[in-house]
């Protein structure tokens, strides 16, 4: 074979030992067909049902004013429906003030004016008689700083049912346990559920909240920087449990840390002073923004 | 804490472009040793390699750290991947220029058996393209970029051509093959080097523009 001479069918029969004789199989394929595709890893890392997700939650030219100041302008996005969107922009930028249109946790501000419509499914969260307790619960929301309440594992995670006026013992039972597993502390606290919330290390209250949140099974998870208080290990926890969460859950979370939506978010939306500047595809935003001040921003070159 | 990463990043470019001038200046001396018959040409051409495989593990280091340390988004992470994978195709450039200089070494006591300029023209087209992957690269200009990726096929012909003309000389003369079959070799070299050229302009073409233009008929709308 490292001879380089062409072989014959004359010149092959008896010198040529036998291996070399068999005649060549033929092509499993039929002819001219292309070979197919050996298995693949996961490339894009984009999660293709995320691509193709109905959206759930619209946001539709959104203006937000404390007093005389604009804190948002004519904010248009979508988020689809168990999908991860993270927003990320200086502070000041308007994201966690976003957020918190989305549940009216800004009516409890004095002088705020807010118009245009934000839509959960088909409801307008802004439309006249909406009843916001109603709405709450379709929305669990998790803040920077974790604050469980001063009462017993149990009792903070089935606070919502309790306010629901759920007295079933066998249902909120059943609540408390699938929401702590499914926050990934059942397994820590189990033997333990009467032990006071404010027991807990930091990275375990902050899972409790999110426990809690879920517990009333809510559509969207809204999370305002729900790691900025904890360590790496406890933030690469709340980080497994976003990944495990989308599967049932919609979520947006505001972050300062851009590895943080690089590595959770399907989407990102990128926000400076009050205004949307950049919405897409979390992949492409951090690889290729179209937007100059987007590509500043996340390369810290800002200003 | 930008500025400083600024610095590195500026850094990062200005280690690739030594190791690209080592690599350029192999080529030229790998081109004067054909022309001046000079076999100390050719085996400066090997010392100046060690430089180059030095260089690529100083840089393979560097990418390395920056993406560990930085974590860099956007056109600093295409400008450290691609560099990741400029570093070992301009290395590879390096080693094919060590092929053909060890070629000339063996065909200077020789008459040429090439007449023509056509292995000068080789070079040169071949030359031109890695320097100006090189200034596209360094001054982010897609234009140049694209032109060089245009330009291998000039070098195919070019290779296809002398290949052709070796081959009728070979069959002419048998004294001829030795040298020929040695210049066979040379010319696959400098064809090598002209494919490498391109793909480092289309990394720069990523670099530019975030889009990935290898294999270009797997993005045309298939036939069915």
């Amino acid at each position: 074979m490292t001879t380089g001479v062409s072989m014959t069918q004359s010149d092959a029969s008896p010198s040529v030992p036998e291996p070399f004789r068999a005649p060549e199989p033929a092509l499993e394929a039929p002819k001219g067909a292309p070979p197919a595709m050996p298995r693949q890893a996961n490339i894009p890392l984009t999660d293709a049902a995320a691509l193709e997700a109905k959206p759930i939650l619209h946001i539709q030219e959104l203006n937000l004013f404390y007093g005389e100041k604009q804190a948002l302008h004519d904010i248009n996005m979508e988020v689809g429906e168990h999908t991860v969107m993270a927003l990320i922009g200086p502070s000041g930028c308007g994201k966690s003030t976003l957020l918190r249109c989305i549940n009216r946790m800004n009516d409890l501000v004095a002088n705020v004016r807010i118009d245009g419509r934000v839509l959960v499914g088909q409801d307008d969260v802004y439309a006249p008689g909406v009843d916001v307790i109603a709405l709450r619960k379709r929305m669990g929301m998790v803040f920077q700083k974790s604050n469980p309440f001063p009462k017993s594992i149990y009792e903070n995670v089935a606070y919502g049912l309790r306010i629901q006026g759920i007295k079933d013992r066998a249902v909120v039972d059943e609540a408390v346990e699938r929401s702590l597993i499914a926050s990934g502390l059942w397994d820590e606290v189990k033997d333990r559920l009467q032990d006071s919330g404010l027991g807990l290390s930091g990275g375990q209250q902050q899972r409790l909240c999110i426990a809690r949140a879920m517990a009333v099974q809510p559509e969207v998870l809204l999370m305002d920087e729900p790691c900025s208080a904890l360590d790496p290990l406890a933030t690469s926890r709340i980080e497994e449990l976003i990944f495990d969460l989308k599967r049932n859950y919609t979520i947006v979370i505001v972050t300062h840390n851009m590895q943080q939506a690089a590595r959770v978010s399907d989407f990102t939306a990128f926000f400076w002073m009050g205004k949307l500047v950049e919405v897409g595809l979390t992949e492409k935003l951090f690889t290729n923004p179209r937007v100059r001040m987007t590509e500043d921003y996340i390369s810290g070159r800002f200003g | 804490m930008a500025r400083h990463f600024e610095n590195e990043l500026k850094d990062l470019k200005f280690s690739l472009l030594a190791m690209a001038g080592q690599v350029e200046e192999m080529i030229a001396l790998t081109q004067a040793s054909f022309n001046e018959r000079s076999n100390a040409k050719a085996e400066r051409v090997g010392q100046l390699d060690k430089n180059v495989d030095e260089l690529e593990l100083k840089l393979d280091q560097a990418c390395i750290d920056l993406l560990a340390l930085r974590a860099p988004f956007a056109s600093d992470l295409r400008l450290i991947a691609s560099t990741l994978k400029i570093v070992p195709v301009l290395e590879r450039i390096g080693d094919h220029a060590c092929n053909i200089a060890r070629r000339a070494v063996l065909l200077n006591p020789y008459p040429s058996v090439l007449t023509g300029d056509l292995l000068q023209r080789i070079g040169d087209e071949t030359h031109s393209m890695v320097r100006r992957a090189v200034d596209a690269f360094v001054n982010g200009d897609a234009e140049m970029a694209q032109a060089v990726i245009d330009d291998d096929d000039k070098v195919d012909a070019l290779y296809g051509e002398i290949n052709r003309e070796l081959l009728r000389l070979m069959l002419a003369d048998p004294l001829a093959i030795e040298r020929s079959s040695h210049l066979i070799i040379v010319v696959k070299n400098w064809e090598r080097i002209a494919d490498q050229a391109s793909n480092i302009a289309e990394e720069v073409l990523f670099i530019i523009g975030g889009v990935n233009v290898k294999h270009p008929y797997l993005h045309q709308p298939s036939e069915s």
